[in-house]
């Protein structure tokens, strides 16, 4: 009798919350035009949420904080909300918290806008938390604007391999990166307040990847402040090589343009411009640039307090023995794109790194091709602080326009 | 139980409502109603040109038992080419029955079915269509939005097992059945097919039954055909065929060139040749706290290393891998993951 009591199927009778399976029908059958509304208040979720093949529709709650969807009790699926294969798809004004991967991911999407949407681990910064909050990959046309993200332990707004973004007026802290635009091409970053992450602002370009060679990256307008967070990262994950008190890291990409923001107090580099050799990690992918070029940072305000970098990363230690507490505001790792450099060993103008105008900016290039060798001896290492080298101007990068529904 | 109910009335309530979804052009309301199988159908006894297939080396889905049915419509033939893709006629059903044992170590014994998956063929793409089966196994249901159950059994080891079982909803069919952005189906593939199969107690290879039956182009020659290893045998190919094999069917439906996890740069599909596209020596790119502290996806000879033995042994569902249709750790596969690392030469 035990036995086949034991044998028998037991079925559950509240394993699908009602909200839960109401909201993933009206996402499966969703039409074009159609607005899906979510009430107010918290509503646990148990699986990823997902949207696939849609066109045209908007995910409306009742505010940033009105419409929370709770994924601390996730049993299934490595995202909160996925939006996968559609077109102009709005997501506006609700919240969504602890889910056990990343928050909300997009790909394979042409017209994706993000407005009043926060994504958050409530817990604070920890390894445990999901890596990406606002996550759109391989999509185009994406617009995020008014948004939130917190905690991510990897970067709270993270645009990859897609083209034509903009980010604007949204806020990211408590992450590792608070905003990044991975292997992507037309970005626009501006307005944003970007403060209490381990770094700022990142724009990489990285190996093995099916989309690369992102470019024409534009950062403006951006508080950038007090980025000095402990990398929480996982190991293994490339943004845990970010410094801590990092402002902004522009990694072995090209044709970026960085102005009129104010960076204050990061503790180790207001700015730093350098090749995916810093990484210290070798990669096999022949069409990989490992190289910056065609960066152009001007006309922005740097400020920094008396603060000693991080000592949990090589190149901080190396800056604490140099110039102990009074940390340069740019940094250059002195690795030009060979293809650029000419007979005379000169790059031209359009291919350097160019600085203008930018308010109170020291400069460091820690010239990395003449210092390998003496890498882990301070001491020994020959660095070029006068930003002279960098006296040119580039032509400003166009505005990034979007063909957006909603 | 109610609210279990709730889901599937709910369904196709709301179904009727938005009848311009295209998936309901072609979903009827209860499986019973497509002809698949006599009455009662949970026996699964098939007719109307039904087939019922295998392939060479089955997706770990918690357990559960699978059976599996192709029908093509009458006078249609799959057509196949030099690379042995197949071409499926516009109107092919593939069907997919999950089921568990009560007693796993009886095979005969009792069994209860838990969801019918079909993809059709339609002269856009293939539709997958989730059923879930009633309590009282007469039928099974329409339900767009899947659903959950736990279920338990007695395992092959003769101990208690239970699981939150997960019947994916439309949109998680598609994920894995997705590549360049059209759903496909994943298993019945030339070498995965290439096997014999025993029909009325006559065992023969089942492409040649297939082309016998008038449902499948022939062949020019069929002994040379390839055949995916069967990794449960360890006396079936080599230790990593076996773990290709393994990797191909529970992971490349996503980790290929146009899958959707090609994002990671990681491809696992038998035909991959790269090394470091396998994931030797690869850094992670997205993997978050899936990285559980480690630098790379496989460290040759150190199994404990790799980020790729670390996710297939999870059941976080931020860590896991794969991401669908998993809560209990496969640990046969794990194992021969785990042997097939080790057996790796070590060092760049």
């Amino acid at each position: 009798m035990i036995r086949s009591i034991l044998i028998s199927f037991v079925f559950s009778s509240i394993l699908f919350a009602e909200f839960e399976s109401d909201l993933q029908l009206k996402l499966i059958l969703a039409e074009p035009g159609d607005t899906i509304h979510l009430e107010s208040g918290m509503f646990s979720i148990l699986g990823t949420l997902s949207m696939e093949g849609k066109n045209n529709v908007v995910i409306k709650g009742s505010g940033i904080n009105g419409t929370i969807l709770d994924f601390s009790t996730q049993v299934e699926g490595a995202q909160g909300l996925s939006i996968t294969n559609c077109k102009n798809i709005t997501l506006e004004d609700f919240s969504v918290q602890d889910a056990k991967g990343d928050a909300i991911k997009c790909q394979y999407v042409n017209g994706i806008t993000f407005r009043r949407v926060k994504t958050q681990w409530l817990g604070g910064p920890k390894p445990t938390n999901g890596a990406y909050g606002l996550y759109p990959v391989q999509c185009k046309n994406v617009l995020i604007e008014h948004c939130i993200a917190i905690a991510a332990s990897d970067a709270g707004i993270y645009v990859g391999q897609s083209e034509d973004i903009i980010v604007r007026y949204s806020e990211a802290f408590d992450n590792v990166a608070g905003i990044e635009i991975e292997n992507s091409t037309r970005a626009d970053v501006y307005g944003n307040n970007v403060h209490g992450n381990t770094g700022g602002i990142l724009v990489f370009d990285l190996p093995d990847l099916p989309v690369k060679e992102g470019r024409l990256v534009r950062i403006f307008d951006n508080i950038i402040k007090n980025n000095n967070l402990d990398n929480f990262a996982p190991k293994g994950n490339i943004v845990g090589k970010v410094p801590a008190g990092t402002g902004i890291m522009i990694m072995a990409t090209e044709m970026v343009e960085v102005f009129q923001n104010t960076i204050i107090d990061n503790k180790t580099a207001g700015t730093a411009i350098v090749s995916y050799f810093i990484t210290e990690e070798e990669t096999k992918d022949t069409e990989y640039n490992p190289y910056t070029s065609s960066i152009y940072i001007h006309d922005n305000i740097y400020r920094r307090s008396t603060m000693i970098p991080t000592l949990d990363h090589d190149i901080g230690i190396l800056l604490f023995f140099h110039f102990f507490r009074d940390i340069p505001d740019i940094i250059y790792d002195g690795m030009p794109d060979p293809r650029y450099v000419g007979l005379n060993g000169l790059v031209p103008d359009t291919r350097r790194l160019c600085l203008r105008d930018n308010v109170d900016a020291s400069y460091l290039n820690l010239d990395l091709s003449k210092n390998f060798e003496s890498w882990y001896s301070p001491f020994l290492s020959d660095f070029n602080t006068d930003d002279n080298e960098c006296n040119c101007t580039q032509e400003p990068l166009p505005d990034v326009v979007l063909t957006l529904e909603h | 139980m109610k609210h279990w109910t709730h889901v599937w009335i709910g369904t196709m309530m709301i179904s009727k409502i938005f009848s311009a979804h295209p998936v309901l052009d072609h979903a009827l309301p209860n499986l019973s109603d497509y002809g698949f199988f006599a009455k009662p159908i949970k026996n699964h006894v098939p007719i109307n040109d039904v087939l019922p297939y295998k392939i060479a080396s089955p997706l770990f889905s918690d357990y559960s038992e699978k059976l599996r049915f192709i029908q093509v419509p009458v006078n249609e033939t799959i057509t196949h080419n030099e690379e042995n893709e197949l071409f499926f006629p516009v109107g092919t059903f593939l069907i997919k029955t999950f089921y568990y044992l009560n007693d796993a170590r009886e095979s005969k014994g009792e069994r209860r079915l838990i969801e019918t998956r079909l993809l059709k063929k339609t002269s856009s793409e293939w539709v997958a269509i989730p059923y879930i089966w009633k309590e009282d196994q007469t039928d099974a249901v329409l339900a767009l939005a899947g659903g959950r159950k736990n279920v338990s059994w007695i395992h092959s080891d003769g101990k208690p097992m239970s699981v939150l079982y997960s019947v994916p909803n439309m949109n998680q069919c598609k994920s894995c059945h997705v590549k360049d952005n059209v759903q496909q189906p994943i298993g019945p593939k030339i070498r995965n097919l290439n096997i014999d199969f025993v029909y009325n107690q006559v065992s023969e290879n089942q492409l040649q039954k297939w082309v016998k039956e008038g449902i499948l182009d022939s062949f020019k020659d069929l002994s040379s055909l390839p055949r995916t290893v069967n990794y449960e045998d360890p006396h079936d190919g080599t230790l990593d065929q076996r773990a290709r094999a393994w990797l191909d069917i529970n992971c490349a439906h996503c980790h290929q060139r146009g899958g959707p996890a090609e994002t990671s740069g990681l491809y696992l599909n038998l035909e991959e040749k790269d090394p470091s596209k396998l994931g030797v020596f690869k850094p992670p790119v997205a993997a978050g706290r899936g990285s559980g502290n480690r630098n790379y996806n496989i460290v040759p000879g150190r199994p404990e290393d790799s980020i790729l033995e670390y996710r297939i042994a999870s059941t976080d569902p931020g860590v896991m891998m794969p991401e669908l249709n998993r809560k209990l750790v496969h640990h046969k596969g794990v194992k021969l993951i785990q042997e097939w690392i080790k057996a790796m030469p070590e060092g760049k």
